[in-house]
C-alpha cells in the first residue's frame, strides 16, 4: 500500500508522563486526517516525531526516511504549520519568500507570489507588523507554493477570527490539496474541519484510540434521540453517552444493530465534537 | 553552496542592526566627534592668535629628514587607525552577543520551527552561523573601519591644507594600501582566535533552556573560583593564573580582536623583526606580525576546543526539543 507515514511501537517519554505509548498507525496517501486529542494527550508529540523534531523509541517511517537522521532530506517533501506566528518577526515577506525559494527545491515562487497578491500583504512588511491572521496568510502562502506530499498542521488556525479561520481551510482545499497530497491536522476546533477530513484518529493518554476513515464512523456510531418511555431500554444497550435536550434524550452507540436504533427514535450521523467528548469522557478527572 | 549562501544573508538580514548599523554609528560619531574637536582647536586658535601650523610647518617640513617624515607618516596612520580601533571594540561585543543568541533567541520566540521545517540541516545552519560571526562581521565591520579611517585622513589633511601645507604631500606620507591591506588579512587571523569563544558562546545558546548569557559567563568564572579556592591547578604543576588565563580568558574574551596580543606570548614574537619601525602603528598590524601568532599551540588548540564545542552546539541543536 501507499503509506505515507507508518509507525509501529511508537515511544516517547518525557520526565514523569508518557506523551506516546507503544502507539501504531498508518497514514495512506491522499487522505486528510484529523488527529484529535485533549490537551496533553500526545499530539504535538505525535507530529513533532513525524517531522524529527523530537527524538523516540520504536519504529517511524515518513516517506521512506527515518525522521530522526534524515530529517533535512524528508523537509523536502514535508510541509509544517505549527500554531500561529513562528515566523520570526523580523523577517519582511519579500525576505521569506527569497529564502525559501533558494534553499527549496520544490518552491514555486510564481504560485506563492499568486497567493499573496490575493491578500493585503505588501513585500516590505516585517511579520511584526502584521496581525496573527496576517502571519497565518504568509505562512500558508509559502507552504501552499511546496509542492510536498506530506503537510503537517499542528493548531493552524489557534487565535484567529471566524474569517481568517473559513478562508484557510478553503484555500487548502481549494488551491493545495489533491490525491497525491496528504494533509494531518491537529486541532480543537473540531467543527471546522469535520467537513473535510477523510480520516479520524482520536489520540489520549499517549494511546490511540480510534483510528477510521470518516465512513467507518458513519457506520460504527449513531446517535439516537429517544423518548423519555424507551430511555430505559436505550440505556441498557450500553451506550457510549447520553445527554438530555428538550425532555428527550440522546444515545451515542458504537456499533449497535441500526433497526434496533431506527424502531426507537431519529437516528443521526453524531458529530464529531460529540463523539469525541463520549470518548474522552473523564480524562480530566 | 547556494544553500549556505543564502543562510549567510539571513544571518545578515536578522543581524543588519549589529552588523551593519553598529560599525557604522561607531565610526560616523567617532567622525562628528573628531570634526568637533577639529572646530573647537581652530575656535581656540583664532582666539587666541596662536599659529599652531602654519608656514612655519611647512618650513618643517621642508627641512625634515626621512625620519621626521616617517613621523608625520606614522601619526597619519594613526589618525586613520584610530576609527578602527574604536570599531573593533563594538564588534567584539556584536560578535560575543550574536554568538550567545544565535541558537537560542529562535528557540525562544519559536520561530525555530519555521526554520527546521525547512530542508536544511543543522550542521549548514549552525555553520552558517559560525561564518557570520567570525567571517561576515569582521569583514564588514574592516571595510566600515577602513571607509571612517580615510574620511578621517582627508579630513585631518583638509585641515592642515588650509593652514598652508600641501595635502597631497601630506597625504603621500600615510600608508592607506598598506593599511587597507593589513587589517582585511587579519581578519582570517581573528576567525581562529576566536573560535573557542565563539564555541563555547554557540554551545551556551544551543544548550540553555533560558539566560544563556548566565550559563556562558558563569560556568567559565565559578569554574575559575573553584579552581583557584582549591588549588588545582597545583596538580599540574601550573599556576592558577594558566586557569584564568588560558580557560576563562579563551572561552569569554577571545572574540575581542586582538586579545591574543595580551593571551599569548607568541603574539609579540614578529616585533623585534619590525622593530625598525616600530613607531608606526601599522607594524603592529602588519601581517608579518598578526600571523606570528599562527605559531602558537595556544591558537591551534584553540582552534581545535572551537571545533570540539561548535559540534556539540550542532549536537544540541539537533535533539533540542523544547516542549
Amino acid at each position: 500500500m501507499n503509506a505515507i507515514v507508518s509507525a509501529s511501537g511508537l515511544r516517547k517519554r518525557y520526565k514523569n508522563t508518557t506523551a506516546l505509548d507503544n502507539v501504531d498507525f498508518r497514514i495512506e496517501s491522499g487522505r486528510i486526517v484529523g488527529l484529535i486529542g485533549p490537551n496533553g494527550a500526545g499530539k504535538t508529540t505525535a507530529l513533532k516525531a513525524i517531522l524529527g523534531l523530537t527524538d523516540f523509541e520504536g519504529k517511524l517511517d515518513v516517506l521512506g526516511f527515518d525522521p530522526r537522521t534524515q530529517r533535512d532530506r524528508l523537509m523536502e517533501q514535508v510541509c509544517f504549520i505549527a500554531d500561529v506566528a513562528v515566523l520570526p518577526r523580523w523577517i519582511r515577506v519579500h525576505e521569506a519568500i527569497d529564502f525559501v525559494a533558494n534553499v527549496h527545491p520544490r518552491f514555486d515562487r510564481a504560485k506563492c507570489e499568486g497567493f499573496l497578491a490575493r491578500t493585503k500583504l505588501t513585500p516590505n512588511q516585517r511579520v511584526k507588523q502584521m496581525s496573527k491572521g496576517m502571519i497565518v496568510q504568509l505562512h500558508l502562502a509559502l507552504v501552499m507554493a511546496i509542492d510536498a506530499r506530506l503537510l503537517v498542521l499542528d493548531e493552524p488556525t489557534l487565535g484567529l477570527d471566524i474569517l481568517y479561520r473559513k478562508q484557510f481551510y478553503q484555500s487548502l482545499l481549494e488551491d493545495y490539496f489533491d490525491e497525491n497530497k496528504t494533509i494531518i491536522v491537529t486541532t480543537h476546533q473540531v467543527e471546522e474541519i469535520e467537513h473535510i477530513l477523510t480520516d479520524l484518529m482520536f489520540i489520549r493518554d499517549g494511546k490511540i484510540v480510534l483510528d477510521a476513515d470518516m465512513d467507518t464512523v458513519g457506520e460504527r456510531f449513531a446517535e439516537v434521540m429517544v423518548g423519555a418511555d424507551k430511555a430505559a431500554t436505550a440505556r441498557s444497550m450500553k451506550p457510549l453517552d447520553e445527554r438530555q435536550v428538550f425532555g428527550k434524550s440522546i444515545f451515542l452507540f458504537d456499533g449497535a444493530d441500526r433497526a434496533t436504533l431506527e424502531a426507537m427514535g431519529e437516528v443521526r450521523r453524531p458529530s464529531v465534537s460529540d463523539l469525541f467528548v463520549a470518548t474522552m469522557k473523564g480524562t480530566y478527572a | 553552496m547556494k544553500t549556505f549562501y543564502w543562510q549567510v544573508k539571513r544571518e545578515f538580514w536578522e543581524n543588519r542592526g549589529g552588523f551593519l548599523w553598529a560599525p557604522i554609528v561607531t565610526g560616523v560619531v567617532f567622525l562628528v566627534l573628531n570634526v568637533m574637536a577639529i572646530v573647537a582647536a581652530e575656535v581656540m586658535r583664532a582666539r587666541n592668535g596662536i599659529e599652531i601650523g602654519g608656514n612655519n610647518f611647512r618650513v618643517l617640513i621642508e627641512k625634515a629628514s626621512s625620519g621626521d617624515l616617517a613621523q608625520v607618516g606614522a601619526a597619519l596612520d594613526m589618525t586613520m587607525l584610530s576609527s578602527m580601533a574604536l570599531i573593533t571594540f563594538v564588534l567584539a561585543f556584536v560578535v560575543f552577543f550574536y554568538c550567545l543568541g544565535s541558537l537560542y533567541d529562535d528557540r525562544r520566540d519559536r520561530s525555530v520551527l519555521f526554520w527546521k521545517s525547512l530542508p536544511l540541516s543543522n550542521t549548514g545552519t549552525v555553520l552558517s552561523k559560525v561564518f557570520s560571526a567570525v567571517i561576515l562581521a569582521p569583514a564588514i565591520a574592516v571595510v566600515v573601519g577602513i571607509a571612517v579611517g580615510l574620511v578621517q585622513l582627508v579630513i585631518f589633511s583638509l585641515v592642515l591644507s588650509f593652514h598652508g601645507i600641501n595635502m597631497w604631500e601630506l597625504l603621500t606620507l600615510a600608508h592607506p594600501v598598506r593599511a587597507v591591506v593589513s587589517l582585511l588579512s587579519s581578519v582570517p587571523v581573528y576567525a581562529l582566535w576566536a573560535a573557542p569563544a565563539v564555541g563555547w558562546l554557540m554551545l551556551c545558546s544551543a544548550w540553555a533552556r533560558s539566560k544563556p548569557f548566565l550559563w556562558a559567563v558563569a560556568a567559565p568564572v565559578v569554574a575559575g573560583l573553584m579552581v583557584t579556592w582549591f588549588g588545582i591547578m597545583g596538580v599540574f604543576n601550573l599556576p592558577t593564573q594558566w586557569f584564568w588565563s588560558n580557560i576563562v580568558g579563551r572561552a569569554l574574551l577571545s572574540v575581542f580582536p586582538g586579545s591574543h596580543f595580551a593571551m599569548d606570548k607568541h603574539a609579540f614574537r614578529g616585533m623585534s623583526e619590525g622593530l625598525g619601525e616600530a613607531h608606526n602603528p601599522l607594524a603592529l598590524i602588519s601581517p608579518t606580525q598578526t600571523y606570528a601568532v599562527l605559531a602558537s599551540p595556544n591558537l591551534w588548540i584553540g582552534v581545535a576546543a572551537g571545533a570540539a564545542l561548535i559540534a556539540a552546539a550542532i549536537w544540541f541543536r539537533r535533539t533540542g526539543d523544547d516542549s
